[in-house]
């Protein structure tokens, strides 16, 4: 019999932790036992935990490892599809595939993301307002469900599967590999465009202006009020081409080596305040002049990975990344200013917080992004007063018809989640159909009332 | 370009050292008891490092077949540079103590197919004057202890048997590496060993043995820190160390 281990897991935000069994199959009959075994009441899938809350948490029961199932099963060069085991992270892909000229068509932050990760939270990136989230780019994924078949799922095979799947928080059996398309590139580098924004009205004027950017975000200092609310600095971006570069460069499509920073334990929690956020938010604000530069692809889309743990920097307590999406037709702007206005009298002091432009849904049924703005920002556990907080939040979300991130979220309340993803049901539907003895469930599938 | 033939590919260690190694731009012969569990490590390493891999089937315990199977792999490629030996088997110490099936289990495939396999293969790189024989034996071999004695005796005689064949080959130029590693997080340790300082990341030993071929070194224990730990363990007075609970 497969052997599990029993563990303290948490998602990225180190809230909440709980224990669980987990299982790390390294082939798919081990897999295939695990499931069929049934040794524990439901099974959710874990890879890098780099969804916040309790996504990947199973209270007491099952939990399958996927860091070794990481194999690279096939590659079109003419095509650009890609297929691998879910396993697999989007930073070996970047690591195989950028030094012979070919990216990632959609990514997150952080590159520390597995592909089953980056379906079953439909992850996107700074490029959703142009290209989508990483589902625009899958052609088809096998899945193991909960009866032990594997079945392919496509949008015309399967298809209710696989739009539930697609952003469906691994609650639809789990996903064994994926075919997707990479995009052909010539260098390893961005042509950035680094623009200040004194307030919200002039990032937005400033989004609206030249949108013809691939990629495209704003950190926003959450800490400026009154005139300079919105405050923010604005990057956007395409792909360098080989004839960007300066002559220094020698191999374009070789990504940086970077020195990498290590977090090495949680920093004690009176460490960031009010006031030391608000100073690193007027340094950041003032590093940065209006300006073009070349900029190696890591440190633009994800500077973080550059400190190991970075989530250690919030303290024991752990932290929240708060992230909703204002639509489109809705005043996005004014819903914005009041978020923002919230958060700077409550003083729930954060770092720089990311605004970026969505597209359109894409019919994943629990898929978050829909067209408008989105802001995401972390806030620190601090005192059990941040949780009504964060309820008055999903209530002026909800007032402009938005909705919050489930790959972010940890307290959402079921009502709440109902009304902000009013396709619940058809998941549920797809859910009894593909699961009907909820073999596959997790912490927050049982608090969304979406697995029992 | 050169192959090397992985004899046991299908272990968590042998996957890791066989990505570290293909850096190095070499050709593969993956083999195992069941080859229909290589095929994902093939495409995988066949795509990570677009190098040529082949999967073949290969049984220690038929010490009869060794030699044509040798022969039919030497005859598949280029140029043989070299072989790793990577499987090996670690069996319940206790059942092994009542039960000699298990206990000659462990000794044939740890000890005898590997005499037999390198045997030929020892021949084979000596009449060549070039080429490697790098084995995985283990830190158990270096002394013997009540939880794993058995195991630890016919990792023993595996090295013992390596370094004789490293003297022996020398002078022709062929190279001998004993890798002798601790605990592995692996699927055999998997839910059996609490996960903790000593308990070292496949990665890691694979890239170990990966650069220890590179360096030609001739053993190497990994993590490294098991070099102290049995230097230690190993100066115990044989009158205390019987008294141990080891």
């Amino acid at each position: 019999m497969v052997k599990a281990r029993k563990e303290r897991l948490s998602g990225w935000g180190n809230y909440p932790v709980q224990s669980g069994y987990v299982f790390r199959p390294e082939h798919l009959d081990e897999l295939k036992q695990i499931v069929t075994a049934k040794e524990y009441s439901s099974y959710i899938a874990y890879g890098l935990g780099r969804s916040y809350g309790d996504t990947p948490l199973n209270r007491g029961a099952g939990v399958i490892g996927t860091s070794r199932l990481n194999h690279f099963i096939d590659f079109d060069e003419q095509t650009c599809f890609l297929t691998c085991e879910a396993g697999v992270t989007l930073h070996e892909i970047i690591d195989v595939f950028l030094p012979r000229g070919y990216y990632l068509p959609v990514t997150p932050g952080t590159k520390m993301v597995t592909v089953g990760g980056a379906i079953a939270n439909d992850v996107h990136g700074k490029n959703h307002h142009v290209d989508g989230t990483f589902c625009e780019f899958v052609a088809s994924f096998d899945l193991l469900t909960a009866s032990g078949e594997i079945i392919t799922c496509t949008r015309d095979r399967h298809a209710d599967i696989f739009w539930a799947t697609v952003g469906g928080i691994g609650l639809t059996g789990l996903i064994l590999r994926a075919t997707f398309k990479l995009i052909p590139v010539e260098t390893a580098y961005i042509n950035v465009r680094y623009e200040k924004a004194s307030n919200l009205d002039e990032a937005f004027a400033k989004f609206q202006a030249d949108a013809d950017f691939t990629y495209s975000v704003a950190w926003i200092d959450c800490l400026a009020s009154g005139d300079s609310l919105g405050k923010s600095v604005l990057m956007r971006g395409d792909h360098a081409r080989v004839d960007d570069l300066p002559a220094s460069i020698v191999d374009p499509l070789k990504p940086a080596d970077k020195f990498k920073l290590k977090m090495p334990i949680h920093a004690p929690g009176m460490a960031l305040n009010y006031y030391s956020i608000s100073a690193f938010n007027k340094l950041y604000y003032g590093m940065y002049k209006d300006e073009d530069k070349l900029v190696e692809q890591s440190s633009f889309f994800h500077p973080l990975d550059a400190i190991t743990d970075w989530n250690k920097m919030y303290g024991k307590n752990g932290f929240i990344q708060y992230q909703a999406v204002f639509p489109k037709h809705n005043n996005p702007k004014e819903g914005l200013r009041k978020l923002l206005t919230k958060l700077s009298d409550a003083r729930r002091s954060s770092f720089l917080a990311v605004l970026k432009s969505s597209g359109p849904w894409n019919g994943g049924l629990l898929s978050f992004p829909v067209e408008g703005y989105t802001l995401a920002l972390d806030i620190p556990i601090k005192d059990d007063g941040l949780f009504p907080f964060l309820r008055e939040l999903d209530e002026l979300v909800l007032d402009y018809g938005g909705r919050v991130y489930l790959a972010k979220d940890s307290s959402l309340e079921i009502s709440a989640f109902q009304e902000m993803y009013p396709t619940w049901e058809d998941f549920l539907d797809v859910k009894e159909k593909v699961d009907p003895g909820h073999l596959f469930s997790s912490s927050m599938g049982r608090r969304l009332g979406l697995s029992k | 370009m050169g192959s090397i033939l992985v004899l046991g590919a299908n272990s968590t260690i042998a996957q890791a050292t066989v990505r570290k190694l293909t850096d190095k731009g070499k050709h593969f012969i993956l083999t195992s008891r069941d080859p229909s569990q290589l095929e994902d490590l093939k495409n995988d390493i066949n795509i990570r490092s677009q190098v040529d891999v082949q999967v073949r089937e290969f049984d220690a315990l038929d010490f009869a077949g060794h030699k044509a199977f040798f022969d039919d792999v030497v005859g598949s490629v280029d140029v043989l540079d070299g072989v790793l030996l990577m499987y090996g088997a670690m069996d319940d110490q206790k059942l092994a103590e009542h039960d000699f099936a298990v206990a000659r289990n462990m000794i044939d495939v740890n000890y005898t197919s590997a005499v037999s396999m390198l045997n030929i293969a020892a021949n084979y790189f000596e009449q060549r004057g070039a080429g490697f024989i790098c084995a995985v034996s283990s830190v158990a071999g270096d002394r013997g202890r009540k939880s794993n004695y058995i195991y630890g005796s016919t990792k023993a005689g595996l090295s013992v048997y390596l370094q004789g064949l490293r003297n022996r080959l020398h002078r022709a130029g062929v190279h001998v590496i004993t890798i002798k590693p601790g605990m592995v997080d692996t699927k055999m340790t998997y839910g059996l060993v609490e996960p903790g300082p000593l308990l070292a990341d496949p990665v890691t030993v694979g890239r170990d043995i990966a650069n220890g071929i590179t360096a030609r070194r001739e053993v190497v224990y990994t993590p490294w820190f098991w070099l102290i730990i049995m230097g230690i363990i190993k100066l115990i007075p044989e009158k205390i160390f019987k008294r141990t609970d080891l």
